[in-house]
């Protein structure tokens, strides 16, 4: 899927290809949540879990983008992310989104972590292809 | 090349404030930077002093986590100071409990902390 963008201005893309990257889309969505108005704890999680996902991105995905940006909908505005790559893919989503469940040396919190911090979470991939995750947290 | 970061020593103290969004191998370096001053200056406790930092993801999180294992097995105590609110929230949210982090609301109350667990016990 793809976020439902605002009509009136362009999600921008960020590289993810080294860890300092990392640095980078964390500011990004920090200055997306701060314009669009979400409270500091709603800015703190969406910030975390992009941090997370973006480090999948680079870490499993072998780098990838991140494309983040305002969204609305039913007259509600929020910050929206979608974090792609073109790596191995995820071959059984179910146990990655497991607490715990990690094919690295992490903590397996990240996906199933992101997931509890975020409004929306989808998640799209393919053996061989790649994932697309997409994640929408909304101005209350 | 990356960043390190300054680890102050106060008494049997080390000292680290972290004052900003760390790339990930500093975030690293720090974590050997600390095990390395805990056995040169025998330190008896380190403190992070982490109220600068708006979010801690689970990468930090480890790190943190990391030290204080690694201090214990040093002799040594860590304790965590100054996580705003919204960044406890998150942790919990994340499913990062931080079990093993000792942690206090400020530097103060963290050097209190600290003296107290070294002052106490046989002498
Ligand atoms: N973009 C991706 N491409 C391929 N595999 C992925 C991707 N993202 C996650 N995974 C797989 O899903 C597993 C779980 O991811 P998750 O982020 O929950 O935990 P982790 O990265 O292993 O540890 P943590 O994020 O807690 O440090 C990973 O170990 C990896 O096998
Ligand atoms: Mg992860």
């Amino acid at each position: 899927m793809t976020a439902p963008w605002t009509a009136d201005e362009e999600p921008q893309v960020y590289a993810v290809e080294r860890s300092g990257d990392l640095v980078h889309v964390r500011q990004a969505i920090r200055a997306l949540a701060q314009r669009c108005g979400l409270s500091l704890v709603d800015q703190t999680k969406m910030i975390t879990a992009a941090s997370e996902l973006a480090r999948n991105t680079l870490t499993y995905g072998g780098g990838g983008t991140v494309r983040a940006g305002l969204v609305s909908a039913n007259s509600r505005r929020g910050v929206g992310a979608v974090f792609e790559d073109t790596g191995p893919g995820i071959p059984d989503v179910e146990q990655a989104m497991t607490d715990g469940w990690t094919s690295g040396g992490g903590l397996g919190l990240g996906l199933s972590g992101a997931k509890r911090l975020v409004d929306d979470f989808r998640l799209r991939t393919a053996p061989g292809e790649g994932t697309a995750v997409t994640i929408i947290k909304w101005a209350r | 090349m990356s960043d390190r970061i300054p680890i102050l020593r106060i008494g049997d103290i080390l000292v680290v404030s972290v004052q900003f969004d760390l790339e990930d191998q500093t975030v690293l370096n720090l974590q050997e930077d600390l095990a390395d001053q805990i056995v040169a200056k025998s330190a008896q406790g380190v403190i992070i002093d982490i109220s600068a930092l708006e979010i801690v993801d689970s990468f930090v999180g480890r790190m943190l986590a990391t030290v204080a294992a690694i201090s214990r097995v040093l002799d040594a105590r860590t304790v965590v100071v100054g996580m705003r609110p919204a960044v406890a929230i998150t942790l919990v949210e994340l499913g990062l409990s931080l079990g093993g982090v000792s942690t206090a609301l400020d530097l103060e109350k963290g050097l209190a902390k600290l003296s107290r667990s070294t002052s106490t016990g046989p002498r």
